[in-house]
């Protein structure tokens, strides 16, 4: 087990530097001024030059990735150029921020996947399947922002029930779990959470059904045992695939969702990207998809790990 | 003996219900009111004395916190929005050298932090966007400030209460460009720095500035009180303003960023804001009918064409410039796309403003003229001319480009144009402009829709008209090279007589839209919807708005 962690580790770095080049070059060859944040479109050229020269961008690109790369790998990801502030922090606060709505998007959509993929998987072709399946359809084609903005107009603007954006009275800064505050997390959370529920849903029923259907489940209950111990062996039987989906869906949310977080204003990685990118701040766009992707990367060898201690059988191949 | 009882009791009755109404009364009297505004920007402007995100930034963390040597006059929603003294009380140029300027400045102001602001404190501010030797100088505030202030060369202390500035040339527009350099505190900004822990200057600079950003201190009307980054910013009145008459009437501010215009509207409509600028145009009327109230007025803002002017254009031609202005049916675009959220354009500024004059040409819908023009000029139905504009899918300030962009293509197909876009991100076409028809970003067009903001006559008139501000010196996209423009900006900038001044100003506007210079589309309104609880709102003529008269109920 500890070589197969190993091994997975080293692997993981050539991907990190990949992904730190490409988000480089990416945000480095569209088109545009990388001042634009701070060099109205009336500034004189020799101020144009001037601060492009203070800010380094007159360097050429590979001497501008090396630096960066050499200061993100000592934790210091530049500042933005729209605010002057530390990208690192910038970004941290945000993906706080995200963490906390996808963690709460997570408990809904899958605990709801879970229950909707297995009723559907035991009940396959009955009333019931049917209404799961519809769910998990509905789920996975709404779409997201537009939901977001309906439960926004029924439960805000109509009812009064709860707040249309934000992320508490004083903002997340002074965030606490009391119920003040878990009601500025409830509609963003809820409509973070339809896609990861509707894709669990599907996968866990098709899980289900599949085990279901196998030779050892008749052996089990030929033996006499009691539903509950074969539903025991049909969850053991599910849960490496069902956890590398989870695993996939919470490193999405963790993304944070540009669309939904615009909609509730709520201040995330998604909104911070949103500004990043309009604001064509380059500091904070490469800082921000920088950590992104390094989550991303981390959550998925973390899922491999937890799948490999749980079946044996991807260890061996 | 039941009537004395019965009396007492009445009595006991009143004292007590008497004493819980003053206990209301007193708390009422006593409880905060916070105003609670949703921004278009998608994050807190620079808090740090010159903000970002354009005009916006000056509205909500330029103009609150800090003040100007001159500012504009907010007090009106009739007439246009003048300058008016602010930090300093008067000014003139010196008679045998037009480059020095010598300013009075306002005693008995202090800086929030209690330190006084002086003559020492204007140089300091100069210094930190034009010195760049100076501890101060911050490169990332330095692009929003010098730009906006093209002339100013240095600043030199006379006495505690007067200074000397300096221009590059002789420019009578130095007081107005002058509304955009904020007097930040140089006492806080040097303890912050003497605190930052680094052995380089720079990164002291840099750290002061971020610390600063943090706990700013002006000499406004409003004071910082908490600051969450790209979240919210609360602001308290400042009770010790120099003004008495514009302290503010309500007791906080709270300032949220949300760029979405739906999510305002929610916001609003829920009662979690009480004021949101641009309301999307489909909401204005459910708005309305809630009881919410739209505030807007004539902006200076003009949304238009910039044409090509370079060999070949087919701008060229004064006819083809007149009849695609003559074209558009405005009041169809104000009323049907726009839902009464603009002012049709009839020049860079509308009647009843100082710089407007006297124009012969009549910009209106006059489609037989437009189309008469065009048969003149060698068109026809069975001979288009093909035009193409370079314009963005969104932008600030830009309104909604392709609605509008679609509805002038439609318009001006009656007029025998053949109209062509190409649509590009909004930076992108940002930097476009600075670069002009000549460069290979232009892509073949020739006309550029890139919005600007109309409060001084350089950013209004001089960047566009002026020869010598063709690329890549500033926004003469289009090459304009016109004798008579660059005799009146001459005439205008050497003129120092405010009165004289603006009459020059005002002729060089008449012979642009005499010229056809532009298109010219809109104005934009500015609107914001504001809760019926909030009272003695003034929506001047201006990108502006002072927010100390407001109160909420």
């Amino acid at each position: 087990m500890l070589a197969y962690t190993a091994r997975r580790i080293v692997y993981v770095i050539p991907v990190i530097i990949s992904v730190a080049l490409v988000c480089f070059l990416l945000v480095h060859i569209t088109p545009g001024d990388p001042l634009v944040a701070i060099l109205p479109a009336d500034a004189s050229q020799e101020l144009a030059n001037q601060l492009r020269v203070a800010y380094g961008f007159d360097r050429p690109l590979p001497v501008q990735f090396g630096l960066w790369l050499w200061k993100a790998v000592n934790g210091d990801l530049g500042t933005s150029i729209a605010t002057g502030r530390p990208v690192l922090s910038e970004v941290m606060r945000a993906v706080s921020n995200t963490v906390m709505l996808a963690l709460a998007a997570a408990a809904i959509g899958f605990s709801f996947g879970l229950f909707f993929g297995l009723v559907a998987g035991y009940f396959r072709n009955t009333w019931v399947d049917k209404v799961a399946t519809s769910i998990a359809i509905a789920g996975v084609s709404v779409p997201h922002y537009w939901l977001g903005m309906v439960l926004v107009i029924i439960f805000s603007v109509q009812l009064n029930w709860l707040p249309a954006v934000g992320a508490g009275p004083g903002g997340s800064g002074a965030w606490s779990w009391d119920w003040e505050h878990i009601r500025y997390l409830i509609l963003p959370a809820i409509t973070t959470s339809v896609i990861p529920m509707g894709i669990v849903t599907r996968t866990v029923r098709a899980l289900t059904g599949d085990i279901l259907s196998q030779d050892f489940v008749e052996a089990l209950r030929a033996k006499g045992l009691h539903e509950t111990h074969v539903f025991r062996h049909v969850i053991k039987n599910a849960a490496p695939t069902a956890l590398a989906v989870m695993g996939l869906q919470l490193g999405y949310m963790l993304g944070g969702s540009i669309l939904i977080e615009t909609v509730f204003s709520w201040p995330g990685s998604g909104l911070l990207l949103n500004s990043a990118i309009f604001q064509r701040d380059l500091p904070l766009l490469q800082g921000t998809i920088l950590v992104l992707a390094l989550f991303f990367v981390i959550l998925n060898l973390l899922v491999d790990i937890v799948q490999a201690s749980i079946d044996p059988r991807i260890k061996r191949s | 003996m039941r009537i004395v009882k019965s009396a007492k009791w009445r009595a006991a009755t009143a004292i007590f219900t008497l004493a819980i109404a003053s206990a209301a009364l007193a708390h009422t009297a006593s409880a905060e009111t916070v105003l609670r505004i949703g921004m278009t920007a998608a994050d807190i402007p620079r808090t740090l004395g010159q903000p970002d995100q354009g005009f916006e930034g000056n509205r909500f963390t330029g103009l609150t916190m800090y003040d100007a040597l001159t500012m504009w006059d907010l007090s009106s929603d009739t007439k246009a929005s003048v300058v008016i003294p602010g930090l300093a009380t008067e000014w003139a140029v010196e008679a045998n050298d037009k480059t020095k300027w010598t300013f009075k400045l306002r005693p008995g102001v202090t800086f929030h932090d209690g330190s006084p602001f002086n003559a020492d404190a204007v140089v300091w501010n100069v210094d930190k966007v034009l010195k760049t030797d100076a501890p101060q100088y911050d490169a990332s505030q330095v692009g929003v400030t010098a730009s906006r202030m093209p002339t100013l060369l240095s600043a030199r202390k006379v006495d505690d209460m007067t200074v000397e500035l300096v221009t590059k040339e002789p420019d009578s527009f130095l007081p107005i460009n002058l509304t955009n350099l904020f007097m930040a505190s140089p006492t806080k900004w040097q303890k912050l720095y003497d605190a930052a822990e680094s052995a380089d200057a720079k990164a002291k600079s840099q750290a002061a500035w971020a610390a600063f950003a943090r706990d700013a201190s002006g000499t406004g009307p409003w004071k910082m009180a908490k600051f969450t980054p790209r979240e919210r910013l609360e602001l308290v009145k400042n009770d010790n303003y120099w003004d008495k008459a514009r302290v503010p009437k309500t007791d906080k501010m709270v300032l949220l960023p949300m760029p979405e215009a739906n999510a305002r509207t929610a916001a609003l409509l829920s009662g979690q804001l009480d004021w949101i600028e641009a309301p999307a145009p489909d909401a204005v009327k459910e708005l309305t009918q809630r009881g919410f109230k739209i505030y807007k007025n004539e902006q200076p803002h003009v949304w238009p064409w910039q044409f090509s002017r370079i060999e070949g254009s087919p701008w060229n031609d004064i006819r083809v410039r007149k009849a695609a202005n003559l074209c558009i049916d405005r009041e169809g675009l104000k009323e049907g796309l726009l839902a009464g959220l603009m002012v049709p354009a009839t020049g860079t500024f509308e009647p009843g403003h100082p710089w407007r004059g006297n124009p012969t040409f009549q910009i209106k819908y006059n489609l037989p003229a437009a189309q008469k023009l065009m048969q003149e000029a060698g068109f026809g139905p069975n001979k288009k001319l093909s035009v193409k504009i370079q314009t963005s899918a969104s932008g600030s300030g830009q309104m909604l480009p392709l609605p509008m962009n679609e509805y002038l293509q439609q318009a001006l197909a009656e007029c025998y144009f053949d109209v062509q876009f190409d649509v590009i991100e909004w930076n992108t076409l940002f930097t476009n402009w600075r670069r002009g028809v000549k460069d290979p970003s232009a892509n073949g067009t020739n006309a550029i829709n890139v919005t600007y903001a109309a409060m001084d006559p350089f950013f209004a008139m001089v960047r566009f008209l002026q020869s010598q501000m063709a690329p890549p010196v500033s926004n003469n996209w289009g090459f304009i090279n016109n004798p008579k423009f660059d005799d009146l900006v001459k005439k205008a900038r050497q003129t120092f007589d405010p009165a004289e001044r603006d009459k020059a100003l005002a002729e060089l506007h008449a012979a642009s839209v005499d010229d056809a210079a532009f298109l010219f589309v809109a104005h934009d309104v500015g609107p914001r919807a504001v809760s019926p609880k909030i009272k003695g709102l003034v929506q001047p003529k201006s990108w502006f708005v002072d927010f100390s008269p407001v109160t909420v109920q």
